[in-house]
């Protein structure tokens, strides 16, 4: 992994709370559950169907039964739990799921996202996300600051066919880590070596820049 | 009455145009030897039910290889390149459904409710054309139920009543798609007598089941 997306996905292992269910999407949201400290006792929903999701089964022990959301093979850890599809997205619909963790391909000041769709591109479909960013309790977006061509991700205002409206909370980059409030984008904490005036030229949305900006 | 069926004594009830559920998340829990069944009888038209189109060679995307589905009714389709192709090209109509909508909606049908409301989606291209209700202050789209001709289900026991046990991460759609189709066929793993399973254990009620077939 990348040092800009350890950094991100370490980030964000701390924004949860004791004993809380987090559901991680897929890619580098799903590398956040090697940061979280057994301690923490976060339990991890897999919205396939269950409560628990533990590490990766060694080779030559997967049980074609037991896979993460990404159809990727998983274990469930002793104190999980099995559900069906309904009951799964009650847990996430309900306000049961405390976080969840997602990639965006933009979001803006409103809190709007965009995630599950290029059109004439990419149409993979929402699958699990509009329901995950529309029910759980904090929305925290994890991606790098830019596209790969340098494009600002975090806009005024999104230009894809959008995920949610209104629905993030966060937004954790390589570069900082930004608060959705409701005068816009607010800059809580800033990487080591990155300056304000740097971050703001990635950024196509005016960052409020807190009072009290930490280091990341 | 027998509801233990060879694989064989099913593939009469498929027929040209129909709707079907199958179980399944990423050809996790899907019944593989009914989609085989289906594939083989070779009726065409179908609008086809469930969480995703599997992969090329696997689950419900052997029906989309396959040319036989007229329409799927789906939360993904990203791990099969032949979904997309077949609906650029106009061959193949697909409807993107919220997954947690999607589930809720087929247990609506079976649960005999006209539809439920829904915060996901709205402000989103999902909200285009339903209608809305405020509630509360807080707005939802009115999503509708959704049943079909014929479910396949994969179901980990089954005894020879149909009461069903599922494994893990493999029960997902199934037990819901139980409720809401005509016919229900199961592809059990094991099939085991009457009383062999624990009543407190069954997680879909054997009355809802039309055959079981052996995995």
């Amino acid at each position: 992994m990348s040092d800009r997306r350890e950094l991100i996905v370490k980030r964000v292992a701390a924004f949860f709370n004791e004993g809380d269910l987090v559901n991680l999407g897929i890619g580098m949201p799903t590398m956040v559950a090697n940061y979280i400290p057994p301690e923490a006792n976060v339990m991890l929903q897999s919205e396939n169907g269950f409560i628990g999701i533990g590490p990766s089964p060694e080779p030559g022990t997967e049980d074609k039964d037991t896979v993460n959301a990404g159809g990727i093979p998983a274990t469930i850890i002793p104190g999980g739990a099995c559900f069906d599809s309904a009951t799964s997205f009650a847990l996430i619909r309900g306000g049961h799921v405390d976080a969840t963790v997602l990639g965006a391909l933009e979001v803006d000041e409103a809190g709007n996202l965009a995630n599950w769709v290029v059109p004439g591109k990419l149409v993979p479909g929402m699958g699990g996300a509009m329901d995950l960013v529309t029910g759980a309790k904090k929305v925290i977006i994890a991606m790098e600051h830019t596209t790969k061509d340098g494009s600002p991700k975090i806009l005024k205002k999104c230009t894809l066919p959008l995920t949610a409206v209104n629905a993030v909370d966060y937004i954790v980059t390589e570069l900082g880590v930004m608060e959705v409030t409701s005068d816009g984008i607010l800059l809580t904490e800033i990487a080591p070596g990155v300056t304000v005036e740097e971050i703001q030229s990635k950024t196509e949305a005016k960052l409020i820049i807190s009072d009290n900006l930490k280091t990341m | 009455m027998n509801k233990v069926k060879d694989l064989e004594e099913i593939t009469g009830y498929f027929r040209d145009n129909q709707s079907i559920m199958i179980g399944g998340f990423l050809c996790v829990g899907t019944p593989e030897l009914l989609v085989d069944a289906l594939v083989k009888k070779g009726v065409r038209d179908l609008t086809i039910i469930g969480n995703d189109t599997g992969y090329p060679d696997r689950g419900i995307g052997k029906l989309i290889v396959s040319g036989q589905t007229k329409k799927a009714i789906v939360s993904h389709i990203g791990t099969n390149k032949e979904t997309g192709r077949l609906m650029n090209t106009g061959e193949l109509e697909v409807d993107l459904v919220p997954q947690g909508t999607l589930a809720e909606r087929i247990r609506s049908a079976g649960a005999g409710l006209g539809g439920f409301l829904t915060p996901t989606g709205v402000g989103t291209i999902v909200e285009e054309g339903k209608q809305t209700l405020t509630i509360d202050g807080k707005k939802y789209l009115l999503e509708l139920p959704l049943k079909a001709d014929i479910a396949l289900l994969k179901a980990w026991k089954a005894d020879k009543l149909g009461n069903l046990v599922y494994r893990r991460a493999a029960r997902n759609f199934n037990p819901l798609m139980a409720f809401s189709a005509e016919l229900v066929i199961v592809e059990a793993e094991e099939i085991v007598e009457v009383g062999e399973l624990d009543q407190d254990e069954v997680v879909t009620p054997g009355t809802l089941v039309d055959i079981i077939v052996k995995a």
